[in-house]
């Protein structure tokens, strides 16, 4: 008999330690990523117990949300900042658990560090408290966000209580036309499905354009699921996963990484495997999507204009009407050609060296516009290095850009760089929200890397396929 | 650990769709090591936009039980969200629906968050408004809403629902025990030997 379990249910059931009367599983946790924001008063309750880290080489620590983009010397000008620093060196030292810290060349946001590290393994549990742990997800691991008790729990057994969700295969079948990224390609989801249309699922995504697409899109992919509702999503591991693996520093070695490519093979999802839901999207009717509102789900294809409250649901109608005003927005109106006054290229969703390959592409030749202040931050001390290798740095300082050190810089803008008063940001993050980016009133327009750059060359939200090579338009 | 069966207060009406996290507690006060002091910044930047926003308003000083929309807690993970409005006071959250983890850290405080369907989450906010200090009670036990001489059922996963009202919401404890078996647990997974036995 064949086994109709999918992925995601297969690595649950292989991780499951026992079950709960309330119904909860205990689940194994093969990875647990920390970094400074979420883990402190982790560390405080194991103290407060006298509890250890059962498995301290289980668990790898970064820096990244607090991180300067600008000058790191030490002591931070923030105060506070430093306070955190200090408190994750201390509690990563005296627990054991490994810290890269901004002196290590592999510090860096910790989504974009477990993949490049080969930390992020398919057929693995792995989680972080940080919602958009979910990256990791795209190479068929169950990867999942917490909330700092839960790094306790994580920390103190290796384990969580976790009620098992459903699971939603989303196929996106044809192919991307020219000019439409990865990152198009979730927020196209999202607007469809909504931002809570995955509460209580697993999103699989799963069909062609998947399968074409590199790991570091589908690592842009996964990281949104949770702009979609969905704690985890997650693609099925093929050769292009084995492919991305090998060789990286934490990965298998020799023939234990043939066993493990062969072991997370038998992990993918079978053609004939069942699911709780299945959505199908035609990939060829995406458009280059921008978001106009306050969560990722208000978005619209670049040529087409806002909705109007006369045609949306009763139930979306009371957030457009609060999106429209706090952006100060029109119904109707034509998200092209909306100024901009910042552009921000980086956070896990886009700063890997694809996603600054592809923005660097329509900066080349050509200059900032007047008065648009621009952030290019690399998603680590690695790809800083070998986007400067390749260039891409020159071609961002020749175009006007502000090329920074790594970090999660305007995406959550908890570090100095942020918002002013009312300014309009065109940003490759994952967050659209009210204030995200560090002005309480500031606006966000969440697009792709190539469409940020577009943006911030012309002044304003540009469809980018009128700017790429005829090789690529 | 407590348990926790039934949460009664006067009320604090919020019926938005879509709250997420960074609006019930900004990221810059994420900077921090202890959840002290949270509980003062709370919706402080839409508070700040809005005079009428009922965290600022007199009326609701001493609510404790939140009322909201859709999809309550959505985006960030951090538990610096439920901490905050639990260290402002608020001891429930009755919602149209939350997002997970959020519902989970609320949870894991001690914190129940229950669910109630629109048309009698706006009976609800409509009857605080009317009188602030209408008594709305949360009872797990019968898995019920009450206020003056109303009586709802409202929903919670029965997995929360158990742990709070048998005071084992903590987990850690639970988890601890399991210890042998977590060994057993480790040692079956391929990745944790290396693959030696594949």
């Amino acid at each position: 008999m064949t086994d109709r379990r999918n992925l995601f249910n297969k690595v649950w059931d292989l991780h499951a330690v026992r079950e709960f009367s309330s119904g909860q599983t205990q689940l194994f946790i093969g990875r647990h990523l920390i970094h400074e924001v979420t883990s402190p008063q982790a560390f405080q309750m194991l103290r407060d117990r006298g509890l250890t880290v059962l498995y301290p080489e289980r668990t790898l620590a970064t820096v990244d949300h607090i991180i300067p983009t600008g000058s790191q010397a030490r002591p931070f000008a923030d105060g506070l900042a430093e306070e955190m620093m200090s408190a994750i060196e201390k509690n990563c030292d005296e627990f054991g658990v490994t810290l890269l810290n901004i002196d290590d060349d592999r510090q860096g946001i910790v989504h974009v560090v477990g993949p490049e590290q080969g930390v992020t393994q398919p057929g693995i549990t792995l989680v972080c408290g940080d919602s958009h742990t979910s990256t990791h997800g795209a190479f068929g691991a169950i990867a999942l966000g917490i909330g700092t008790s839960q790094v306790a729990h994580v920390l103190a057994t290796q384990t969580l209580a976790l009620n098992r969700p459903k699971v939603r295969r989303v196929e996106v079948t044809g192919e991307l036309r020219p000019g439409v990224f990865a990152k198009d390609v979730i927020l196209h989801i999202i607007r469809h499905l909504g931002v809570q249309g995955g509460v209580g699922f697993a999103y699989e995504f799963a069909g062609p354009v998947f399968d074409a697409m590199t790991m570091e899109q589908r690592m842009t992919v996964c990281n949104m699921a949770i702009e979609g509702g969905a704690r985890c999503g997650y693609i099925n591991p093929d050769e292009t996963t084995v492919e991305y693996l090998r060789g990286k520093p934490m990965s298998p070695e020799g023939d234990a990484f043939e066993k493990a490519a062969k072991w997370w093979g038998s992990l993918a999802s079978g053609s004939d495997a069942d699911f709780d839901d299945h959505v199908t999207f035609d990939g060829s009717s995406i458009e280059p999507t921008v978001t106009w509102g306050i969560n990722p789900g208000q978005s619209v294809g670049v040529n087409e204009p806002l909705p109007t409250l006369a045609e949306v649901s009763d139930d979306d109608r009371v957030g457009i009407a609060e999106a429209l005003e706090f952006m100060e927005l029109q119904e109707n109106q034509a998200i092209k050609g909306v100024k901009i006054d910042v552009a921000f290229i980086g956070s896990c969703t886009n700063s890997r060296i694809s996603d600054l390959r592809e923005a660097a592409e329509i900066a080349k030749g050509r200059q900032v516009a007047d008065g648009v202040r621009t952030f290019v931050v690399p998603g680590s001390q690695l790809i800083a290095k070998q986007a400067e290798e390749e260039g891409l740095d020159k071609i961002f300082t020749d175009a006007g850009f502000d090329w920074r050190a790594a970090g999660c810089s305007m995406c959550l803008a908890m570090n100095p760089d942020k918002l002013q008063g009312r300014e309009i940001c065109a940003s490759t993050s994952n967050r659209n929200f009210k204030g995200r980016q560090g002005s309480p009133t500031g606006r966000t327009l969440l697009m792709s890397p190539a469409m940020a750059a577009a943006a911030a060359v012309t002044g304003c939200v540009t469809d980018v396929r009128e700017m790429l090579e005829p090789a690529h338009a | 650990m407590q348990t926790v069966q039934q949460v009664t207060g006067s009320g604090v009406p919020l019926l938005l769709d879509d709250i997420d996290t960074d609006r019930i507690i900004p990221a810059r006060y994420l900077r921090c090591v202890t959840f002290d002091g949270l509980g003062e910044h709370a919706f402080e930047d839409d508070r700040k936009q809005d005079a009428s926003h009922p965290f600022d308003d007199a009326r609701f000083a001493n609510g404790s039980v939140l009322v909201s929309g859709r999809n309550f807690g959505c985006g960030s993970s951090r538990e610096h969200a439920p901490q905050s409005l639990n260290r402002w006071g608020i001891n429930a959250v009755i919602a149209e629906s939350f997002a997970e983890i959020f519902f989970g850290n609320c949870t894991a405080l001690g914190i129940p968050a229950v669910c109630l369907a629109r048309p009698e989450l706006e009976k609800l906010s409509a009857a605080i408004s009317d009188d602030p200090q209408l008594e709305v009670t949360v009872d797990l036990d019968e898995k019920q809403v009450r206020y003056s001489d109303a009586s709802v059922a409202c929903e919670i996963p029965e997995s929360a629902r158990v742990s709070l009202v048998t005071g084992e919401y903590d987990f850690l404890a639970q988890l601890l025990d399991g210890k042998s078996q977590i060994e057993q647990t480790a040692a079956s997974l391929p990745y944790m030997t290396n693959f030696a036995g594949e």
